[in-house]
């Protein structure tokens, strides 16, 4: 019989416990055995950037994290960002039309957070480089990279 | 196939299992790959032993915990002329996970930071076993299994004489066509232990003995740059792939190289 593992940890804020399969990844572990849709499956092999979530405030691409590691960490992801109100992320990406087909806006959200923690005032180039690992096939990034910029420079709506 | 994944508590319990077949677990950007494919081994380990995660710089040496992410190398002042190329290696959530450790299997065409280990003459600590191997034996019995890393030591260059050069398509974060690293001290004025090291360029990183050869007992002038440049992919064998064609890696080496130089004449 294929062995679980508990895993306790903290998923936006909240105490979690749940049991992971032998070898299961961390994206597989949230969206199937917590419920947390919001990390998308995109490559499974660390290329696309959609599963992207932060762990003990680090980016880390999901599919690639295997999933007892997290016991005793911090999990975020994009689901957690609009609780209550929606991050000023996610209004700012509403106004500049960054997001179209929608796939990779949770990855491109948590990356652009995990920038404005550490950096709340970034350059253009610090900004292309923080979301370097997340792929976009509609936007062209140019509207993701804008309302990026928008909230660093508090020119959007909180 | 579903892999079982061991967690123990030392390095040592780990190139045991390792030892018995395992396949080691490291950041995870490697064999959790092959984990979802369902390709990885039946046996996984992974250990929580603090010490792989160590850096320590005592005088001219560095040691780097195998477990260390480039994360890690970028976030530690020391290591400023390792920055350059750390920062080049995936996008921002690999350098978290990725390690120093892994780079040096990391298949082609990655493994960049391991072409700038091996152009540092890095030598490489096993588990469980006294001493440590030069990291060129490492990297041509990488596909054999030769136990496990447990960390990488090398002396600090001194200003101007190491190089890093890395060429992608895409930036900020591209694979590489190819990468190239040297490491040239002088002595009087003339280089003395060229080492050059290619990425990219064949099934793993690799020396550049015909740049080698040019480079050594010179002085790093335009001549000399001319001359490495002409022969650069004199016995390399690089691969053809979606990035760029054997041909094309080949036609582009002694420009790449001669840029890199160029870079490290001006200081």
């Amino acid at each position: 019989m294929m062995a679980k593992t508990p895993v306790n940890f903290t998923l936006n804020g909240n105490d979690r416990a749940a049991f992971a399969e032998d070898g299961q990844n961390l994206l597989e572990f949230l969206r199937r055995g917590v419920g947390d849709m919001s990390p998308k499956y995109g490559c499974g092999q660390g290329t696309c950037g959609a599963c992207t979530v932060l762990v003990d405030g680090e980016t880390h691409l999901s599919c690639l994290v295997l999933a007892e590691t997290v016991d005793g960490k911090e999990v975020r992801t994009a689901s957690g960002l609009s609780s209550p109100a929606l991050d000023p992320l996610q209004t700012a990406f509403m106004e500049h039309f960054a997001a179209q087909c929608g796939y990779c806006t949770p990855g491109m959200l948590v990356s652009a957070r995990a920038l404005l923690d550490r950096n709340p005032r970034p350059s253009r180039e610090e900004v292309i480089e923080a979301i370097s690992g997340n792929l976009c096939r509609c936007t062209g990034y140019e509207p993701i990279i804008q309302a990026i910029l928008a909230v660093a420079e508090g020119r959007a709506r909180a | 196939m579903t892999s079982t994944v061991l967690t123990v508590a030392t390095m040592g319990e780990a190139a045991r299992a390792v030892a018995q077949g395992a396949t080691f677990f490291g950041g995870g950007t490697i064999v959790m790959r092959d984990v979802n494919a369902g390709t990885a081994a039946a046996s996984i380990v992974r250990t929580t032993d603090p010490s792989l995660k160590d850096i320590r710089i005592s005088g001219d040496t560095v040691t780097l915990g195998a477990g260390v992410t480039m994360a890690s190398v970028l976030a530690n002042r020391d290591l400023e002329f390792l920055h350059p190329v750390a920062r080049l290696v995936g996008g921002p959530q690999i350098r978290n996970m990725g390690t120093v450790g892994g780079n040096l299997f990391a298949p082609h065409p990655y493994g960049d930071f391991a072409v700038a280990l091996l152009a540092l003459g890095a030598r490489v600590v096993m588990a469980g076993q006294g001493g440590a191997r030069p990291i060129d034996d490492l990297l041509r019995d990488r596909s054999r299994s030769p136990g496990l890393v447990a960390a990488i030591e090398f002396a600090r260059p001194r200003p101007g004489t190491f190089g890093f050069l890395k060429v992608s398509r895409i930036k900020p974060k591209g694979v590489s066509v190819l990468s190239v690293s040297a490491l040239l001290p002088r002595e009087g004025g003339r280089i003395r232990g060229a080492r050059v090291a290619w990425g990219a360029m064949g099934a793993g990183p690799q020396r550049g003995s015909s740049a080698e050869r040019a480079l050594e007992g010179q002085s790093l002038n335009a001549e000399t740059i001319g001359r490495a440049a002409a022969t650069a992919a004199e016995g390399l064998n690089p691969a053809t792939d979606a990035i760029a064609t054997d041909w094309y890696r080949r036609e582009v080496a002694g420009v790449h190289l001669k840029r890199m130089l160029e870079q490290m004449e001006r200081g």
